[in-house]
């Protein structure tokens, strides 16, 4: 088990590091930051100036290995356009993205699960196409349409929600709606088909053949056993929510990590991009490994092969 | 253990038939409806197994043994299984009639139990033991606790021959061998004492020297309890060994029953005759290995006649067209065959 733990967290150190250089090279390619900061008249010297200054004279191979550096020591520079320590405005913003994909990963699985397991014992009912339908919106539309369609719809003309910012839990509910709604299908979709099969085996025919009510034979022993493939599913659309709630943010004003990367790109604000997608990175890679940690908490023959 | 049994031990040899039998099973049909149409693999069966008796239900694959022990615990496979005539009694009350509610509550595994063909897939992967053990014991209120739902499930883990159950509660099922599994199965199946047990094939995924334990293992049980054993096989070897009784069936009716002894010595019909002749002997230097020619028929297109006519070697024009009753031939024993009704037993199979 540590071992495995072991194996996982070096694979994601690997992730980490590629995603950094990715994004290190591509933000450079976008273009040269020092001509948005100073005045189109800014004298050549000026400009060089300010390059050395920013360390933007070396080679990117250079460049790369000094932000390295700095960034084992914790120091992810200072952002041109906030000015202020970029470590200090990720731990600032990151909070926030947290909470939104966790509020937004609740809300997928309270309609999702119920969903899948019903639909599962009914299949082929009125409730199984209900299910199926509403899933299937949340899929159709981009996440800013079904934003904006809740802003329009709960804070314009019922006023019943705030329609952006983060200051009270209410205004957590529709960004949650609008990033959570859309992996609702494929998970409900996962769970069902695990159902399915788990429903119709062996050791579930024997738990009815001794009596256990069938309530319980449902949620307890088979959706146990269908819950590892919806974990792994899970998983992975939380870990893209942390990353990439870049729109839903922008939509609602939600102050996250996502909204501020997207502003620091337009002002080719290199360090907090870089910052903010490595954090991104990380996270993914930490979600990653809670998945696969808890694989062994639902499934003991997992636990034990390790 | 002893408040576990409220019968009182009966000698195994004692003749049965002055009391009522524990489960009655009259003229049972089973449908499956599929696509193509339904399907009658259980098609009028009777049978009746007294108190602390073993019936063997023997027949080929497909011949709808498991389907008569799915029926009996209206488990059938859903949607399109369902129990379209007779009546299954146990203890005097019919199965057929009740709730499905009153069912899990009041009967299964409380009364009746089953134990499935394959131990491996029997038990819940992500569950302790000790949890499904126990599971039989809390839903009928046979254990108030948790505490006592523990206990009282090593004990039905001690009587299945577990060594140490205690310890063993906190394990879970991939920790067991394939032949303990079956124990631990057959544990859930006896551990509210019921009256009746199903057995389908309990044995056939085990190791021979494992099967015989576990044979050895339910007869105990029996004389321990007096629990009445329907035990479902392909293996007139196994149901030499274990039965009292034995009933033969053939594309989804019984062709022939009667006392273990008899079926052995006397078979009476065709069908019974090949599969015994279907074993081979030890010490018998003896031609090939005998055979049975053909096919069961096909549960879509069964033969309007005796449906074991067209691989019958005594089969005549009465055969084809009719399906034949049972003739009576003593002692309980009981085959439905033409020859039998017209001139006695057939000469040979």
């Amino acid at each position: 088990m540590t071992q495995f733990v072991l194996r996982r967290v070096l694979q994601g150190l690997f992730s980490i590091l590629g995603a950094s250089l990715i994004i290190f090279v591509i933000t450079r390619l976008s273009g040269d930051p020092v001509v948005l900061m100073l005045p189109p008249e800014a004298p050549e010297a000026l400009v060089q100036q300010m390059r050395e200054r920013l360390g933007l004279h070396l080679p990117v191979w250079q460049q790369y290995l000094v932000f390295l550096g700095d960034a084992l020591t914790g120091d992810f520079g200072t952002s041109y356009r906030w000015d202020m320590p970029v470590r200090d405005l990720i731990f600032e913003r990151l909070p926030a993205t947290i909470y939104l994909a966790s509020a937004a990963l609740a809300f997928s699985l309270v309609l999702s699960i119920p969903f899948g397991v019903i639909s599962a014992v009914r299949r082929g009912s009125w409730f199984d196409r209900f299910a199926k339908t509403v899933a299937m919106l949340g899929q159709a539309m981009p996440n800013f349409w079904v934003g904006l369609l809740l802003i329009l719809v709960f804070s314009i003309h019922l006023e019943w929600m705030p329609a952006f910012g983060a200051d009270t839990p209410a205004h957590v509910i529709m960004p949650a709606i609008a990033l959570g709604w859309y992996p609702v299908a494929a998970q409900t979709r996962i769970v069902r088909s695990a159902m399915l099969d788990v429903l119709e085996s062996d050791y579930i025919r024997m738990g009815r053949s001794v009596g256990v009510p069938e309530g319980v034979l449902v949620w307890k022993y088979a959706f146990r056993n269908a819950a590892v493939p919806l974990v792994t599913m899970m998983g992975v659309y939380f870990a893209s929510m942390l990353g990439g709630a870049f729109v839903v943010e922008v939509v609602f004003a939600w102050p996250g990590l996502g909204r501020t990367v997207v502003e620091a790109l337009f002002a080719r604000d290199f360090p907090v991009v870089q910052a903010g997608v490595l954090f991104a990175a990380i996270m993914f890679v930490i979600a990653n490994l809670l998945v696969d940690l808890s694989y062994g908490l639902i499934d003991p023959r997992i636990r034990h092969d390790r | 253990m002893t408040e576990m049994s409220p019968m009182d031990h009966a000698p195994a040899d004692q003749s049965r038939t002055d009391q009522p039998p524990v489960l009655d099973v009259r003229h049972l049909v089973t449908e499956l409806r599929l696509r193509r149409g339904a399907l009658r693999p259980v098609d009028g069966v009777s049978f009746r197994v007294g108190r602390g008796e073993t019936l063997g239900i023997v027949g080929e694959s497909g011949s709808g043994k498991s389907m008569t022990c799915l029926s009996l615990l209206r488990l059938l496979p859903r949607p399109g299984g369902r129990i379209a005539a007779g009546e299954v009694l146990v203890a005097g009350t019919d199965l057929t009639k009740l709730s499905e509610k009153e069912l899990a509550r009041d009967w299964r595994g409380r009364r009746i139990s089953m134990v499935t063909q394959d131990p491996m897939s029997s038990l819940n992967p992500v569950y302790t033991v000790g949890d499904q053990v126990g599971a039989p014991l809390r839903y009928h209120g046979l254990a108030h606790s948790r505490a006592e739902a523990r206990a009282r499930a090593a004990d039905a883990l001690g009587r299945v021959r577990i060594p140490s159950p205690e310890a063993r509660l906190d394990d879970f099922p991939h920790q067991f061998s394939g032949g303990m599994r079956q124990r631990v199965v057959s544990a859930m199946a006896i551990a509210c004492a019921p009256e009746v047990m199903i057995a389908d094939e309990p044995t056939s995924s085990l190791d021979v020297t494992i099967q015989v334990k576990m044979m050895d293992l339910y007869k105990q049980i029996q004389e321990e309890t007096g629990v009445a054993i329907v035990l479902i096989t392909h293996d007139m070897g196994v149901a030499a060994s274990i039965c009292d009784r034995i009933a033969v069936m053939y594309a989804g009716r019984i062709v022939e029953q009667g006392p273990a002894r008899e079926i052995f010595r006397n078979p009476a019909h065709p069908y019974t005759r090949a599969l015994l002749n279907a074993i081979p002997k030890l010490g018998e230097k003896s031609k090939r290995l005998y055979a049975l020619g053909g096919q069961p028929p096909s549960l879509l297109d069964m033969p309007g006649g005796c449906r074991f006519a067209p691989r019958c070697t005594l089969a005549d024009a009465k055969c084809l067209a009719a399906y034949p009753g049972d003739s009576d031939l003593g002692s309980g024993h009981r085959a439905a065959c033409w020859r039998l009704s017209e001139e006695g037993a057939p000469d040979a199979a």
